[in-house]
């Protein structure tokens, strides 16, 4: 019955570098271990705005323009913005696309969509000259009130939950040779492991980071000791526990990191740690770039994970799916 | 209908979760909900003092408690309670309070009609529907079964 067709999700590119890479934090992100190394910490919850709706917006508009600064580019010369966030409809996204008025792409893959935006520029620049932006942006109030409660509302999280964080990053990506190359993107399967807690991603999504990441190194033919890190979205503690566990790699134990885990020191009351569009946009634009481009790491896998999941169908009793996309980052010559 | 597959994960998964202070959230429960219920006390004997008999204390103490509650909820202050003493801090009428005055804060920005008029009681409807439920059930119970 076979077409003869073998279907992969991964492409490879010959021919596409990050260029430039902005991240920004809130104050719970600036008191975190990666504090010193984003490029703008936003003291104020509102920024300057009315709501915090449109201080995501603004977090937005700021980051794409440090990338694009970062690659030596004008904000005017872009061609497409690629970037996400978890408010409904992505306003925040278009808001910002209002304000820098370059072509926008809203995607979505909650919080895996930092690696399908990189991905999908990926894509683009490898097909012809281009100047992507691609990011990713979450606030934590503007989140908390539409998954959760209201902010002033009190009850106890469970040990399990995740913090989602204030933070943004964006990368300028463009055809040709920088800093840091992109390798490759493995656009990953929607995962359903049956749970049901929305306070405990990480079991939701481990699963999902597992498939993507075995394909994406299948699709490449390498094993994990090509890679220096291993980088896994938010996962967490939880997660990350369950993930070397499904693993059971010695190898891959020693070389896998998570960015929910990375962005907040454990003492912070995060819980289970980082989550959030944001968080693996900002701790690989703040984290992981700086060490390829120093020559301290030189080729990283990213499996951003996202919980795809909504309040009403977590209400209507859907268990949660989940997805996992990777991208590969070499260090440049 | 979750597959054998699934659940044999979802067990893998349970090992690694780590276990609610049971325990310790029990302990502060306790003592945050033991402090509130002092202060109303304390609020009752004052109104006591004040030529009421303990009846007619009763309501201008709630209404205290209810405005301490919406007090430390706009001061940024009553969640952190409720972080700590959990229950402690939910179940006094100053959490009931707090239930009602974050999504009005909250919603403030979407407009008086369709922002708090509409999502004041997102938080506290539930308590309010089946509290009025059951009183209405009791009471026709009581009725019935004469008293």
């Amino acid at each position: 019955m076979s077409s003869g067709h073998a279907p992969t999700s991964t492409r490879q590119f010959q021919n596409v570098a990050v260029v430039g890479h902005h991240a920004a934090g809130g104050r719970r992100e600036a008191a975190g271990p990666l504090g010193g190394n984003l490029d703008q910490v936003w003291e104020d919850d509102l920024a300057g705005e009315a709501t915090w709706e449109a201080a995501e917006a603004k977090m937005a508009v700021h980051v794409l323009g440090g990338a694009a600064e970062g690659g030596g580019w004008q904000l005017a010369d872009v061609d497409v913005v690629l970037g996400g966030d978890l408010l409904d409809q992505l306003v925040s996204t278009n808001f910002a696309g209002r304000q820098h008025r370059r072509p926008t792409l809203g995607v979505f893959s909650a919080c895996a969509t930092f690696a399908e935006a990189v991905g999908l520029a990926g894509v683009w620049c490898e097909l012809g000259s281009a100047r992507v932006l691609a990011g990713a942006w979450s606030h934590h109030l503007a989140v908390e009130r539409q998954f959760r409660f209201p902010i002033e509302f009190g009850y106890q999280r469970s040990p399990t939950a995740s913090w989602t964080a204030t933070a943004a990053g964006a990368l300028a990506i463009t055809q040709g040779a920088g800093p840091v190359r992109l390798r490759a993107f493995t656009v990953g399967r929607v995962v359903d492991p049956g749970s049901t807690d929305p306070m405990d991603m990480g079991t939701a999504m481990a699963p999902a980071a597992w498939d993507s990441l075995q394909r994406h190194l299948e699709a490449v033919g390498e094993t994990w000791s090509a890679y220096d890190r291993v980088f896994t979205g938010d996962l967490g503690m939880v997660g990350s526990a369950i993930l070397c566990d499904l693993a059971h790699d010695g190898h891959f134990g020693r070389v896998h990191d998570d960015c929910g885990r990375s962005l907040y020191r454990p003492d912070q009351d995060v819980h289970n740690g980082g989550s959030g569009t944001g968080c693996v946009a900002a701790v690989v634009a703040s984290h992981v770039l700086p060490h390829l481009e120093d020559g301290r790491w030189h080729r990283v896998l990213v499996a951003a994970t996202g919980a795809l999941f909504s309040p009403t169908s977590y209400q209507q009793g859907e268990s949660i799916p989940a997805v996992a996309h990777v991208i590969e980052l070499e260090a440049g010559r | 209908m979750p597959s054998e597959k699934d659940a044999d994960y979802l067990a893998l998964a349970a090992r690694h979760r780590p276990p609610a202070p049971t325990w310790s959230n029990a302990v502060r429960a306790f003592a945050i909900g033991g402090a509130i219920c002092m202060v109303g006390q304390l609020v009752t004997d004052f109104f006591i003092a004040h030529g009421n008999s303990p009846g007619q204390a009763a309501s201008p103490t709630a209404v205290v408690m209810v405005g301490l509650g919406a007090l430390f909820t706009g001061l940024g202050l009553y969640d952190r309670v409720v972080k700590c003493g959990g229950m402690g801090g939910s179940l006094p009428i100053s959490g009931f309070s707090n239930a009602m005055v974050a999504p009005a804060m909250e919603y403030r920005r979407e407009g008086w009609v369709l922002g708090v008029g509409a999502k004041l009681f997102a938080v506290a409807g539930p308590v309010l529907a089946y509290g009025l439920g059951a009183a209405f059930v009791v009471g026709l119970a009581r009725l019935l079964v004469g008293s």
